[in-house]
């Protein structure tokens, strides 16, 4: 199995004013290995986006570089499935042939595909639905096709930008839940993208809570409220946990002082 | 502490309007047709919301009404405006007997090839381009300007142009519909490019898509809503420009027929020829938004 590297990696992007540098990422460093549940967690503006898009390929660090195994990044590819927040399934195909799609691409048989289409499906509760067409579909649903058809060419890697952000707070729960299952049954490693401290800490085996300007790691936590879940099953008793809303108030006073920091420092108002 | 107690859940008959049900309770305002059960939330949806077929109806009855009454109250001269027991009597006439030597069959046989020539030529060329400029900056800098220059232009501006360069023939007449429909084609189907997300973009890359995958498997696709309405336009233009291309050089066609017919202050053929020509178009019109609902069902839905 291999692992995620991002080695010393920088972002800079050209700002809005000429010869004006925005610095994205500052000297990342951070190892994913297989099996991990890393979330990045950050106020806006802090970079979590960009390092997704690292990893996914669509963009390339200033400086460092990123390794999947002993394999350096420099574009997307199939071994590395992304969930979007929303907007990115295709509504002219139906659950099914969004969940092969990717493996059309690839040229795998028909036959075949749909097989491992239907089985992704199946591990996304949505083997009644194969036929429908995506606008038929529930917001919630929508987002286990897109979860289906990022496992259809069996990545490495799960790289998920905010999915949940588009959900009802229900249904989110619901997601969230099936989500961890996922991971336990196929074990890929899982790179997450979210604003909220709870869905952060339930989901995380790993915590990166991230600072804005420029973009870095402040903290990191080992969590286990995932597993306890997995063992449990009852996300309820796990969320109302003592230890978990501990946790919860110290990432969310860490995360309001860099809001405030960031509200309270006039360089960054440029509407 | 504060106490939680459970409300009783609501029961059938408690509550509810003051109003007892056994007296029909009174409507305010006047509605036009029955108002359907609407989805919950639709009822005071957004303005402009349900079906108009009925209402439709009821204009063009109440407009063949008002032109029925004018032209038989001796309102209107029969030279301005015949009555439509008189054009009707024309249709009759020139469908069987003909008009400039043609018959309306003929008459209509020509001008349908002409537009729908021009139409299918104008598909197989404008669709491509616009989704070329739509992906390669190479095409959209090379077609950009002369598309943006000309389209604009009336068609009557650059006919005598293409009678001096083709003649008077056929193709003139062809080319000039499809010069029409072509500009607005291809810019509907750039705009259809531009209407894929990025996350659709980005989704196939991540799963493996070549660049010329990303064109055809989504791309396409996703420009395909943009692309039926571009057609739609476009076949419209083509019919306003028929009578344009059929003004020089013709012996036959609808627009011939209205140009000639004016010309003997024939004003029932010319209206003849003018619903003649409304109703091909506004039928073709009807076909394609059948064919669009059928090939893009997810077209405002997402």
């Amino acid at each position: 199995m291999e692992s995620m590297y991002v080695k010393d990696v920088s972002v800079t992007f050209p700002g809005r004013r000429k010869g004006e540098q925005v610095h994205a990422l500052d000297a990342i460093n951070l190892t994913i290995s297989p099996g991990d549940f890393v979330v990045a967690l950050g106020a806006s503006g802090c970079g979590k986006t960009t390092l997704l898009s690292l990893m996914a390929g669509f963009t390339s660090p200033s400086k460092g570089e990123l390794l999947l195994g002993d394999m350096q990044i420099d574009g997307p590819g199939c071994d590395r499935g992304v969930v979007f927040q929303k907007h990115a399934l295709l509504p002219w195909l139906n659950v099914i042939d969004n969940a092969e799609f990717g493996l059309k691409l690839q040229g795998v048989p028909r036959a075949q595909r749909r097989e491992i289409a239907a089985g992704n499906l199946k591990l996304v509760g949505l083997q009644d639905f194969h036929q429908h067409m995506i606008y038929q579909l529930s917001g919630g649903m929508q987002q286990r096709v897109g979860i289906a058809r990022a496992l259809s060419c069996d990545p490495a890697m799960l790289l998920m930008d905010e999915p949940m952000a588009a959900l009802d707070a229900l249904t989110r729960e619901t997601i969230q839940e099936l989500l961890l299952h996922v991971w336990k049954k196929t074990n890929k490693m899982i790179f997450f993208i979210t604003h909220s401290v709870e869905e952060a800490l339930f989901l995380a085996s790993r915590l990166i809570v991230m600072s804005p300007r420029p973009g870095r790691i402040t903290h990191q936590y080992e969590l286990d409220f995932n597993r306890r879940f997995l063992e449990t099953g009852d996300a309820r008793a796990v969320k109302s946990s003592a230890d978990f809303i501990e946790m919860r108030e110290c990432i969310l006073s860490i995360i309001y002082g860099d809001e405030k920091a960031a509200q309270a420092s006039p360089e960054v108002i440029h509407v | 502490m504060s106490s939680l107690k459970a409300l009783p859940a609501d029961k059938p008959g408690s509550g509810g309007s003051p109003m007892s049900t056994t007296h029909p309770i009174p409507r305010r305002g006047v509605r036009l047709f029955a108002k359907k059960p609407a989805k919950p939330g639709d009822a005071f949806g957004a303005p402009g919301q349900g079906g108009s077929v009925a209402i439709s109806a009821v204009t063009v009855v109440i407009l063949l009404g008002v032109w029925f009454a004018a032209t038989n109250l001796g309102w209107i001269k029969p030279l301005f405006l015949p009555s439509p027991q008189l054009v009707f009597d024309k249709f009759i006439y020139v469908s069987t007997e003909g008009f400039a030597n043609s018959t309306l069959l003929q008459h209509t046989m020509v001008s349908l090839s002409r537009v729908f020539g021009a139409f299918l030529l104008a598909c197989v060329t404008a669709i491509p381009i616009g989704v070329l400029m739509g992906v390669s900056r190479f095409a959209r800098g090379i077609f950009d300007p002369p598309i943006e220059f000309y389209r604009p232009l009336p068609p009557l501006a650059y006919l005598p142009l293409i009678i001096i360069w083709f003649g008077i023939g056929e193709f003139s007449k062809v080319l000039l519909i499809y010069l029409a429909i072509f500009a607005p084609l291809a810019i509907a189907a750039r705009a259809g490019v531009r209407s894929v997300s990025m996350e659709q973009i980005h989704a196939a890359y991540s799963m493996g898509a070549s660049r010329t995958q990303i064109v055809f498997y989504v791309i396409l696709k996703a420009a395909l809503p943009e692309i039926f309405t571009g057609m739609r336009i476009g076949i419209g233009v083509g019919w306003t420009t028929l009578v344009a291309a059929e003004m020089v050089a013709s012996t036959s066609g609808l627009g011939f027929m209205v140009l000639n017919a004016a010309e003997f202050l024939a004003s029932d053929v010319v209206i003849m020829g003018i619903i003649m020509i409304g109703f091909f178009a506004f039928s073709f019109d009807l076909l394609m938004r059948y064919v669009e609902r059928a090939l893009v069902p997810w077209k405002g839905k997402v």
